[in-house]
């Protein structure tokens, strides 16, 4: 095995990184993959609690760093999920207790033993967001139809562009279809349309996703769930598999279009 | 030029730049390297660097201290060049790479940008996003988008093979005669010379447009072949 390590970013805060690192892990897990989750949020962790772990911890990712445990010892298997893992943030560390390069360490040393490894970035492109990204093979940024948000979006993409880090995809969350309509929200086109990158998802407004998380149990384990539905389906589009989006189609920048006219790649 | 310019040199590559640090202890390369960077932030905020360190001996620790240096600095380091064996496997553990395809002599150009001529461009082979800011003594052609909280300021004109949706200053130094075109002009600040356009509630209009002052007001026309004075 050789994982697959997926960050998931956003620039603003609020928009459902976290949300959407525990409904992938577990949609994942759930199809049999081997998936572990570092919650990159330090200082501000919170993945324990949206996966209902929070009483487990014992050790978290900077004992990990600074030899207090073992890399084990600080995983925690998910109680329903035998293959689902967590590696807590610390809760009271500044967040210099971790560089990039201990990231890509830690990150190094689990490879071989899993198949995926998804980190939770926190907000903002500071210390903590270059930690998140520095061992990612591709990184997912999150946004909510809103002009702030997809702003923010954008900045992210152009740092990760500016890293070389090629292999990005989009994830447009809590779409509310009614206010697209009343043209009072953006809407899928016009996110994609300025942000230029692959979509991988769109995950509509659900209540249950704000239920779920309090509860710790993440709504892509709900058969019912529309979220959930499309939180499995991007969990299944990063497996490969070629699955329709739920009823959105997408629709190139003006940009991508001349590329691609012009048989280019993607400046 | 002060001792520090003399330590660094910088060249264009294809997608990045490569600087080349002479020989001194690694505490004055750090500091010539950083203190070039501060002074020229405009030119290097979002560049990608490889950097030839020559025969010298990085330690992991100061190359990972550099790379966070340069990532606040919005620069990235992707390369450390080093006839060094010691200092390519602790460039090759940090995930950085060692070989840089070296760059045809035509390729190669030295970036002293007080040298160039009135009639030079800075070209931009990307789309910009938010946060990004260029300014440049001369014209900017971007072949790409400008999008939302990017801004170009230039003294000359602003060229945009693409959608113009950020903020944009051409003939920043006073040339009336400086001109903006898009692809699409539908720009979130417009300001030629002195003179700033009020571009609120502006649609888009699916035609090539271009932006020059007549009767010292910024004024927007179609695009059309002759029309550029
Ligand atoms: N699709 C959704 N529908 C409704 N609420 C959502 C959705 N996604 C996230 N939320 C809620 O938004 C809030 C912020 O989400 P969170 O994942 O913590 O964001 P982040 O990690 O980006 O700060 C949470 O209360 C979460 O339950
Ligand atoms: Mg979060």
């Amino acid at each position: 095995m050789t994982a697959h390590v997926i960050t998931i970013s956003s620039g603003k805060g609020g928009v459902g990184k976290t949300t959407t690192v525990a409904n992938l892990a577990v949609a994942l897990a759930a199809d049999g993959a081997k998936v572990v989750c570092i919650d990159g949020d330090i200082g501000l962790r919170n993945l324990d609690v949206v996966m209902g772990l929070e009483n487990r911890i014992v050790y978290d990712i900077v004992d990990v760093i600074e030899g207090r445990c073992k890399l084990r010892q600080a995983m925690i298997r998910d109680k329903h999920l035998t293959e689902l893992y967590l590696i807590p943030a610390a809760q009271t560390r500044d967040k210099n207790a971790v560089s990039p390069s201990d990231m890509t360490r830690l990150c190094n040393e689990l490879r071989p033993e899993v198949d995926f490894i998804l980190i939770d970035s926190p907000a903002g492109i500071e210390r903590g967001f270059r930690n998140a990204i520095a061992p990612a093979d591709r990184v997912l940024v999150v946004t909510n139809p809103e002009v702030s948000a997809v702003r923010d979006a954008d900045r992210v993409v152009g740092i990760l562009e500016a890293e070389e880090k090629r292999q990005t995809g989009l994830i447009i969350n809590r779409l509310n279809p009614v206010l697209v309509k009343q043209h009072d929200m953006l809407s899928a086109n016009d996110v994609l349309d300025l942000l230029g990158i692959q979509l991988v998802g769109i995950v509509p407004e659900d209540e249950g996703v704000i239920v779920s998380s309090n509860r710790g149990a993440p709504v892509a384990q709900d058969p019912k769930s529309r979220a959930g539905q499309a939180f499995r389906n991007i969990a299944k589009r990063i497996r490969g598999e070629d699955i329709p989006l739920m009823e959105f189609g997408r629709q190139d920048g003006l940009w991508d279009r001349i590329q691609k006219m012009a048989g280019g790649r993607k400046a | 030029m002060d001792e520090i310019d003399t330590l660094i040199q910088i060249k264009g590559l294809r997608d990045s730049l490569l600087v080349s640090i002479a020989e001194a202890p690694w505490e004055e390369q750090r500091a010539a390297l950083l203190s070039q960077i501060d002074a020229r932030q405009a030119f290097f905020q979002g560049a990608r660097l490889a950097l030839d360190v020559g025969t010298q001996i990085v330690k992991v620790n100061e190359l990972v201290e550099l790379r966070d240096r340069l990532s606040e600095r919005n620069v990235s380091l992707w390369a450390v060049i080093s006839e060094s064996p010691t200092t390519e496997n602790t460039a090759q553990l940090l995930g950085l790479a060692t070989r840089i395809s070296k760059p045809r002599p035509e390729d190669t150009r030295q970036f002293a940008v007080q040298d160039l001529g009135e009639e030079t461009a800075l070209f931009v082979n990307r789309t910009l996003r938010s946060g990004t800011r260029i300014e440049f003594e001369s014209h900017v052609v971007v072949l790409g988008d400008v999008n939302p909280g990017a801004e170009i300021v230039a003294e000359g004109n602003i060229i945009v093979w693409g959608r113009l949706r950020g903020a944009v200053h051409a003939g920043s130094k006073g040339n009336e005669r400086a001109v903006v075109c898009a692809l699409d002009l539908l720009p979130m600040r417009l300001q030629i010379a002195g003179d700033a356009m009020n571009v609120a509630g502006r649609k888009e209009t699916g035609t090539p447009e271009m932006a020059f002052i007549q009767d010292q007001r910024v004024i927007i026309e179609p695009w059309q072949p002759g029309n550029t004075g």
